[in-house]
């Protein structure tokens, strides 16, 4: 990156916001579904959380730091990058893993391709994929000392009954961040009250999601069966957190709504018809790998280029 | 003798086929995901490759050049289709292992490429070591990157457990994945080595890896290296 000033013409908005400021408002949306998980999985995740912030913060530092770069850990996005990785592990799992997803994170999915605002993957989402695949019995086991056995989906998935209102509240097993639908939904707020995100993908993505549910399925349109979807698992925090993110999202409006829709039709398919439960993080990385694309496509009209003539 | 001996370290150090020259990247990224594999992978292609490359010598005075390529074809063709019956009845193990991949081996552009370039140009006997040479450095490069991914992705190494109990297998490197995070390391490598021999003046035009020449689709902002313009008034590098 150049230290050059960028010079345009006129007019020129002005806005008070800037990256570490959008950042920091991400930080502290993200802050109640944090404390939910350490108080509903306990000490283990706090240390989790930390260790895992303190991972993502240093491996940018160093990175920067050996190759003679401007530093650039005051922006708050390795933070950020760090809080959601750990709001998307198991509180099971050692500390080691919060390490490497954070070296992975940082290192390979965004500083390898230039760091913040050159990478086409998110990076929270990009490390868990890659634990996931690279750990799987340590990222899918969810007992802990206040849970044992299935997470919600992956009982509804095997024909059980679930206790939505404990979704909803965030009271089950699963990842230190995506239980409490109450507790990411009040983030979302305010993020969507301050102007940082707002409702086009999470709308659109949240919404063809729920019409896929009743298309495909199976239950038509139950009511209890939609709402488990969507409190279970990492929809929410999906939808809101990492669907939303700026590097790696549609620019042009238009391309928002297909972004939230493909979105939602992947996460319907995975979850329905993949062998897993769970489906946002691939969902969310494929949509990611497709937003070139998308925006290709839908890219407005320049004025005066193109349309009818009158 | 001497020779004998230049051709083996030209396949094995100056023009390794994977580590130099970047070819037949296919198996290497398939099939190296145990060492033994590669290694099994790496010797196939030795015993075709020496075999090929002493038959089109032999026959290079008689290959009409129009159809050399055709003719090479059917020569590389028959010794792999002896080699893999071979491997099926004496090493099933190694046959199953590295499956499509043995057939595949006839259109390994090593081996076309060394029978182009340098058996169908050269007599007998350096020909042969020529497909030596190339063989063993390629068996050297799958050894190695089957053993990186191996040791990283199972623990162990030629099936021997290397690393302590607890270590924890990252099994993503003996999947796909994994084979393109080493490639690209190695690719890395590769680019520190050219760009401190170029700035030491040496010639490193034969290392393929890095920038392709192609100026105009490049997002490389800080290239220092002259430009031109060629013929189809496309930028590229003088």
């Amino acid at each position: 990156m150049s230290d050059l000033m960028k010079v345009s013409s006129n007019p020129h908005i002005r806005a008070k916001s800037s990256t570490s400021s959008i950042m920091l408002a991400v930080v502290i949306a993200l802050l109640p579904a944090a404390g939910f998980g350490i108080y509903n999985f306990g000490t283990d995740a706090l240390i989790l959380i930390l260790v895992t912030v303190l991972s993502t913060v240093l491996t940018e530092y160093i990175f920067e730091k050996i190759l003679k770069k401007k530093t650039t850990i005051g922006d708050y996005s390795a933070v950020v990058t760090g809080l959601l990785l750990a709001l998307n592990l198991p509180v099971s799992a050692p500390w080691w893993i919060g390490v490497i997803g954070g070296i992975f994170a940082i290192l390979v999915v965004k500083m390898l391709f230039g760091g913040l605002g050159q990478n086409f993957m998110n990076p929270a989402l990009g490390a868990r994929c890659f634990l996931l695949i690279s750990f799987t019995s340590i990222m899918t086991n969810f007992d802990c000392d206040a849970y044992t056995g299935a997470t919600p989906l992956a009982a509804l998935k095997s024909g059980e009954t679930v206790n939505i209102f404990n979704m909803v509240v965030g009271k089950t097993a699963g990842t230190i961040g995506e239980t409490s639908m109450i507790a990411i939904v009040i983030g979302a707020c305010f993020l969507i009250l301050t102007g940082v995100i707002d409702l086009r993908i999470p709308g659109s993505y949240i919404v063809s999601f729920v019409i896929f549910i009743c298309l495909f399925g199976g239950r038509g349109f139950d009511y209890a069966y939609i709402s488990a979807h969507l409190a279970g698992g990492g929809l929410m925090l999906g939808a809101f957190f990492m669907a939303t993110d700026y590097v790696t999202r549609p620019i042009t409006v238009k391309g928002q709504y297909v972004y939230g829709i493909l979105l939602g039709i992947l996460t319907g398919i995975f979850r329905i018809f993949g062998p897993s439960a769970e489906g946002v993080s691939y969902a969310i990385i494929l949509g990611n790998l497709l937003v070139p694309l998308i925006e290709k496509a839908t890219l407005p009209t320049a004025f005066g280029k193109g349309g009818a003539r009158a | 003798m001497n020779d004998i001996k230049e051709r083996l370290i030209n396949g094995l150090v100056k023009e390794n086929p994977t580590f130099v020259l970047m070819l037949g990247m296919c198996p290497t990224l398939a099939v190296t995901t145990s060492a033994m594999n590669g290694l099994g992978m790496g010797l196939t292609t030795m015993v075709v490759l020496a075999l090929s490359n002493a038959f089109i010598s032999l026959l290079r005075n008689i290959i009409p050049d129009k159809v050399r390529i055709p003719a090479f074809i059917v020569i590389i063709a028959s010794f792999v289709t002896m080699v893999e019956l071979l491997l099926e009845g004496f090493i099933p193990s190694l046959y199953d292992a590295l499956g499509i991949y043995i057939p595949l081996i006839v259109v390994n552009c090593i081996i076309l490429g060394r029978a182009e370039s340098y058996a169908s140009k050269n007599p007998v006997i350096p020909s042969l070591f020529d497909g030596i040479g190339m063989g063993l450095g390629f068996s050297f490069a799958l050894t190695c990157i089957g053993a990186v991914r191996e040791l990283i992705g199972a623990g162990t190494l030629f099936g021997m457990h290397i690393m302590p109990e607890s270590y924890v297998p990252c099994s993503i490197f003996i999947m796909a994945p994994g084979a393109f995070f080493v490639l690209a390391t190695l690719t890395a490598i590769q680019n520190k080595i050219k760009i401190n021999g170029e700035r030491k003046g040496k010639d490193m035009s034969k290392i393929q890896s890095g920038c392709g020449g192609d100026c105009l689709n490049c997002s490389d902002t800080g290239c220092t290296k002259p430009q031109k313009i060629n013929g189809r008034g496309e930028k590229e590098h003088a």
